[in-house]
């Protein structure tokens, strides 16, 4: 009985601590698709998030660099796998939220990465589209 | 008599591990620098380059050894303090003009017995690629019980 009490403490507590750390308004992948194709509606009227889209340009070979050919060469293949980084080898976890739920919680992050990796793979910024597109792919792509 | 001699030897282990303030991590670890600075690799411990290594380091994020890991004005200024903070206070030994520190004095020292092949070795692919070899690089440990050499069988 005492025990149960102790545990149930903890679990609330814990959980209070968790929803303490959580951003003011929780961001998802789909809030960011939401945004995304807000704004490239602007530049192509009709325009609607298409995880196809989004796996062709994951796995596109740009060869705009000889060691950053694509975003699935530090990203891996598969989305809900680990990748791992071309030059460090440091292992980088899973894109995809259903392999790591931490992934497309925060737009700040998102768009950091989205502005480094693009301008060295691409050699240009993302589109909104093309954003729109990538997250509507990993929402969407299944667990590990 | 003896136990003189035991203090003495005490003193001097001691004061020997604070010299060799090399490798260690600092006691603050900043958030943000853990986060950033260690994202596309391990977070370097501070005291493996000086102060002026590191504000370089910290003026040319853009192009950072062929990476781009330019950061927002408040996040370098907090990381450029914290890694000034912290930087070695030991002169040349940790400088490096390419700012590696893979091209220290001390590394190129520590890893003299390590051989060619071992660095070519597709589970290392960089000298930089410390917890290739080293197995405790989160908690800052160095030491020759936390390494285990990869050896890849062809
Ligand atoms: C050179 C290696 C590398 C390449 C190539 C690369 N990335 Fe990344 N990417 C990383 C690293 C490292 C992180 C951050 C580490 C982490 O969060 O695990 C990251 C994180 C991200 C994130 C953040 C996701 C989140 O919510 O945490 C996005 C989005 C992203 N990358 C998109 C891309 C896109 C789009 C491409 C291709 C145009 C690409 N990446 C190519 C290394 C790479
Ligand atoms: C976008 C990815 C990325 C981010 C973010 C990043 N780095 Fe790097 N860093 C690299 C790459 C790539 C190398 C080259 C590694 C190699 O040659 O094996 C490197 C190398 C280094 C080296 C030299 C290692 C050596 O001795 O060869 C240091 C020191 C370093 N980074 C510090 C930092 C600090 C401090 C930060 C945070 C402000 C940071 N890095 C953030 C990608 C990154
Ligand atoms: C290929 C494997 C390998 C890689 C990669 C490597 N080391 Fe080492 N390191 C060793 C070996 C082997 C020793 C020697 C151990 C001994 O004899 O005590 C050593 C020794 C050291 C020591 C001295 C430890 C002590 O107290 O005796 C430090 C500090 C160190 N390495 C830091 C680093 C850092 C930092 C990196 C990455 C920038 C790195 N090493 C990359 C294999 C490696």
């Amino acid at each position: 009985m005492f025990r149960s009490i102790v545990m149930t403490l903890a679990l609330a507590a814990g959980f209070a601590a968790g929803f303490a750390t959580f951003p003011a308004h929780a961001e998802t992948p789909r809030d960011m698709i939401a945004g995304y194709t807000q704004e490239a509606v602007r530049n192509q009227p009709g325009f609607a998030a298409s995880a196809e889209r989004g796996r062709t340009f994951f796995a596109r070979k740009w060869n705009v660099t000889d060691k950053m050919p694509s975003c699935a060469a530090c990203h891996g293949e598969r989305p809900n796998a680990e990748g791992s980084h071309v030059i460090t080898a440091k292992p980088i976890k899973p894109l995809a939220p259903a392999a790591n739920p931490e992934r497309f919680s925060s737009l700040a992050k998102v768009e950091k990465w989205f502005r480094r990796n693009c301008t060295e793979v691409v050699g240009r910024e993302c589109s909104a589209a093309e954003k729109a597109d990538f997250v509507q792919f990993l929402a969407t792509a299944g667990g590990a | 008599m003896k136990n003189r001699l035991l203090l003495l030897c005490g003193l001097l282990m001691a004061s020997g591990t604070v010299l060799a303030d090399g490798p260690r991590l600092p006691r603050e670890l900043d958030k943000t620098w853990l986060e950033e600075c260690g994202s596309c690799h391990i977070a370097f411990p501070p005291s493996m380059l000086t102060a002026d290594n590191w504000r370089r380091m910290m003026g040319g994020l853009d192009k950072h050894f062929g990476a781009n890991a330019s950061l927002d004005a408040d996040s370098a200024a907090k990381i450029s303090a914290f890694l000034e903070r912290n930087a070695s206070s030991r002169g040349q030994r940790n400088a490096s003009s390419t700012l590696r520190i893979t091209d220290t004095s001390w590394f190129v020292h520590e890893h003299d017995e390590v051989s060619p092949a071992t660095w070519r070795d597709p589970k290392v692919k960089s000298a930089a690629n410390c917890a290739a070899c080293h197995t405790d690089t989160d908690r800052g440990l160095y030491k020759e019980r936390n390494i285990v050499m990869p050896v890849t069988r062809r």
